[in-house]
């Protein structure tokens, strides 16, 4: 192979790892508040992803509520939007359906009520799917802006290798870390920050000192889901979807958040960009069937050499 | 076999005869073929959700990924099918052992996690498989016709016989359950699940039950699998391990009840026919709401019978009378023969947590038959001391020899054979199983038989005085009786010496005499103690030689009433101050 060839493939799937190596890490963010704090696993983060995408087309194309931003900015906005309402959705998921299986009313219980957490997940991810498919249709859409086939091109860099950044996800990448890095803040430098970390440390003691756990557990959920929702928007800019595009994703984020380490907002974050990368990377050398499988085999070579994920901590006393 | 089986075991055996005659009787008069290949589903996805329960229902590790090797089992028959026309009589078989060296492999980096790294990581496996299926381009693989051998090639014209097949696999898994479910398999996975460091302190090899598990487990969905690519005669990595056959053999489970034989059939009875009928009724008229209304369906039920349909029924109508257990028909084998001279020796033994220096070259000897009493302030270093002996953690430097025998570098359960029986500072008991069964699963972790585990488990009850409380659930006891519980769940391991941590703590005053006394009785059937203990005046009492132990170091050591009044050890206890007043 071409020497400077070899070089600008290197080149741009490093550069294109880290930028969607940031959305992914935005994403596996919102699971991890959810995961880190409730220790619920919750099957349906896939759909909340898809229901980010539905609320931004719908906001941006269907409605037209956005169409006097333009498609330069509309659609960017309309990914931010998709946050606030799939909050509030997530909220009253919460509040209706996980709350029942989790929390306080849970634990204790043999297993903490997990096999319950499970099933009542699955069950929401199937009822979202299919609501979807009844709501939206099947046919693939996207929230078009036509940044998305655009790319700043900087270089030659090194002999005749020039790296491409495509528009609309490099600036999906720069919401992406704003937004992570906000809700980094939130978490360490606000009361509702101390009090979600208090609940997710110890429920019970946290109720003892006047927190509301269960308060602290819907916003979590809210929260989570809505984050969850941003990087969605954010992918249905560039990417087509259906209803069922959750599925995809649902993994990708489990694997980011369990490298990462459970708990661990941060982790969460580096977790999901390091999937980005080597699923970007991989490219260079797998057929493109592989790169999933990829993923996996990294994922899984990476936990049996650090257990308790990259930043996690592991603790128990006998 | 466990105290009590033997008549659940017949009630179940009944049932299940009844169960299949029924099934088989109503199949055959389905003529339908659409309506007999639901028959025929419904039990291959009960014994998938069996072969689930079998391993994480009684482990409680969630495996997400199940469908490894209900996918290995079905593409075994199907391309040794296509490419050699192996007959799909060898190619099940074939393909469980397949799947039983697959459950092997993925067991043994895969059980070093925990909770849900282990389950989450389940799920990477039959993924990447299924990803590497499509790479390797078996996207889509039909079975060729043999219709002039039906038997041989397994196709049979008449969908019935499909039905016959499936039925009699169901009813194989059943049995298979249930021995299992009555034996001290069951027990173990139960145990582990209900509290894995116990189990391995008293003697479980909780690594090799639970590969045991997954590999008697993998075996079965293979067959599942084999015999479901049989029935619909095409497979695609996507139908086979995606993650929705994963998911199809956990739905069955929880939703029919975890942890009992019955479960996975209930779900599969329910789920398969409810979501067929509502694909066929619903699917063509309004696409997606027949998974909306199985999705609220799986809700609604979960909400109503939390544990799954079996035990809310079980609870509700068949709630099991508490029985008596019937004296046991062994003996309980002879105590050991009391140990002499030096029992215990450790010799500068360290163990540092970064900075902190933990245990600090601690040297102490134990001489059989006497009670030794390690006190100290808190953090001082015992509990981790117990930790290092028992295996728990490992040892930086220094030496500990049971009887001459090195206890460093051993597994836990290891240690316990080797003749330690230890009891925990929060007390961990198996709280959903009687009181019982606690304590014979140190019998089982002592490598006794059956017979013998139970009747020394009840003889265990009777030296700690707890006989009346033998059915009991252990959840429901006092401290006090959790306390003993435990110690007669050490005793049951016929342990050289017992380490028991904090025994006292939290008892009353008259609950503690009553332990206290227990301990007397011990030591004056020639049982070697080593106990940690707080209270003062109860260790005066009891221990025969005191090592005090503070930030790590042993302060002192001697005979309690000689301990007691150095100044050090007042130090350590009660600070300079309350020393200076005790010199002014």
């Amino acid at each position: 192979m071409d020497w400077d060839v070899l070089i600008e493939n290197v080149m741009n799937a490093l550069a294109a790892g880290a930028i969607i190596g940031c959305i992914y890490g935005l994403m596996c963010v919102g699971l991890g508040l959810i995961f880190g704090v409730m220790k619920v696993i919750n099957f349906a983060q896939g759909e909340l992803l898809m229901l980010g995408m539905y609320v931004s087309l719908y906001l941006v194309a269907n409605w037209g509520v956005l169409a006097f931003l333009g498609p330069y900015v509309g659609p960017f906005v309309g990914a931010m939007l998709a946050g606030p309402v799939v909050f509030v959705g997530g909220m009253l998921l919460h509040r209706f359906v996980i709350a029942q299986v989790s929390g306080l009313r849970t634990a204790g219980s043999l297993d903490d009520g997990h096999f319950g957490q499970l099933i009542v997940t699955l069950g929401v991810s199937l009822i979202l799917q299919n609501g979807g498919l009844m709501l939206f249709g099947s046919t693939p859409r996207n929230v078009l802006t036509p940044l998305s086939s655009r790319a700043f091109e900087i270089g030659p860099v090194v002999g005749d290798a020039t790296l491409f950044l495509n528009k609309a996800r490099l600036i999906a990448c720069a919401i992406s870390l704003v937004t992570a890095a906000a809700l980094y803040w939130l978490l360490e430098h606000t009361k509702l920050g101390k009090a979600l970390r208090a609940a997710a440390d110890n429920p019970t003691a946290a109720t003892y000192m006047g927190i509301d756990v269960d308060r602290a557990y819907r916003i979590a959920f809210g929260i989570g889901s809505g984050v969850t929702a941003v990087a969605g928007g954010l992918i249905a800019t560039y990417l087509a979807f259906t209803p069922f595009v959750g599925f995809d994703y649902v993994i990708i984020m489990y694997s980011g958040v369990v490298l990462g380490g459970m708990g661990s907002i941060l982790g969460a974050f580096w977790g999901g960009l390091t999937v980005g990368f080597v699923q970007q990377c991989s490219a260079l050398i797998l057929p493109p069937q592989l790169q999933n499988a990829a993923i996996f085999v990294v994922f899984l070579l990476i936990i049996m050499l650090r257990p308790q994920g990259l930043f996690g901590r592991s603790a128990e006393r006998a | 076999m466990r105290p009590g089986a033997a008549p659940r075991l017949r009630r179940d055996r009944l049932t299940l005869a009844i169960v299949i005659a029924a099934y088989l009787g109503i199949s055959l008069l389905v003529s339908n073929s659409y309506f007999q290949l639901m028959m025929t589903l419904v039990p291959i996805w009960a014994v998938m959700g069996l072969s689930w329960n079998l391993f994480s229902g009684y482990s409680g590790m969630t495996s997400f990924g199940h469908a490894a090797f209900f996918g290995i089992g079905a593409y075994t028959v199907t391309l040794t099918l296509v490419h050699w026309s192996l007959t799909p009589w060898v190619g099940i078989p074939l393909g469980m052992l397949l799947a039983a060296g697959a459950a092997f492999l993925i067991g043994m980096p895969t059980f070093r996690l925990r909770g849900h790294y282990f389950a989450l990581s389940m799920l990477a496996y039959p993924l990447a498989i299924m990803y590497i299926m499509e790479y390797l381009g078996f996207q889509e693989v039909s079975i060729p016709m043999h219709s002039q051998h039906p038997v041989f090639y397994l196709q049979f014209t008449d969908p019935r016989l499909f039905t016959v097949l499936a039925v009699a696999l169901l009813a194989v898994a059943l049995l298979i359950s249930i021995a299992a479910e009555n034996s001290r398999f069951g027990l173990a996975l139960l145990a582990i699940r209900q509290n894995e460091l116990a189990a391995e302190a008293a003697g479980i090899d909780a690594r090799r039950w639970k590969m045991r598990g997954l590999v008697a487990s993998g075996a079965m969905a293979a067959a599942a699998g084999g015999l479901y690519a049989c029935v619909l005669l095409v497979v695609t990595p996507d139908s086979v391990f995606g993650m929705l056959v994963s998911a199809q053999a956990l739905v069955v489970t929880l939703f029919g009840g975890v942890a009992t034989v019955w479960g996975p059939v209930i779900g599969a009875a329910v789920l398969i026919p409810l979501a067929e009928s509502l694909n066929a009724e619903l699917g063509n008229y309004f696409p997606g709401i027949q998974g909306v209304v199985y999705g609220l369906a799986i809700i609604v039920i979960i909400r109503l019978a939390p544990e799954g349909l079996f035990w809310s029924i079980r609870d509700r109508w068949f709630r099991p009378v508490p029985q008596q257990i019937p004296p046991a028909h062994a003996a309980a084998p002879p105590p050991r023969k009391a140990d002499s001279g030096t029992l215990l020796q450790v010799k500068d033994l360290s163990r540092a947590f970064g900075g902190l220096r933990a245990v600090d070259d601690v040297s102490f000897s134990v001489q059989a038959g006497e009670i030794l009493g390690i006190i100290g302030p808190n953090g001082a270093g015992k509990t981790t001391l117990f930790n290092l002996l028992n295996g728990v953690i490992g040892a930086d430097g220094g030496t500990a020899t049971l009887a001459g025998e090195s206890l460093l570098g051993r597994k836990v359960h290891q240690v316990c054979r080797m003749g330690i029986g230890r009891t925990f500072q929060v007390v961990r008991s198996f709280p959903r199983l009687s009181v019982l069964d606690n304590v014979i699963v140190g019998g089982y972790g002592a490598g006794l038989s059956d017979e013998v585990a139970i009747a020394t488990a009840q003889a265990a009850l009777a030296r700690v005085g707890l006989s009346a409380q033998a059915c009991d659930v252990a959840g429901r006891l006092t401290n006090r009786q959790l306390r003993l519980m435990e110690l007669a769940r050490a005793l049951a391991g016929q342990p050289r010496i017992l380490l028991l941590d904090e025994t006292l703590a939290g008892l009353g005053r008259d609950e503690c005499d009553d332990v206290l006394a227990v301990l007397q009785r011990l030591r004056a059937e020639g049982m070697t103690i080593v106990i940690i203990e707080h209270t003062m005046h109860a260790m005066l009492r009891i221990a025969d030689h005191f090592v005090v132990l503070d930030h790590g170091r042993v302060l002192a050591s001697g005979k309690p009433r000689d301990v007691v009044e150095q100044d050090a050890v007042i130090e350590a206890y009660l600070g300079k101050k309350f020393l200076a007043r005790v010199h002014a």
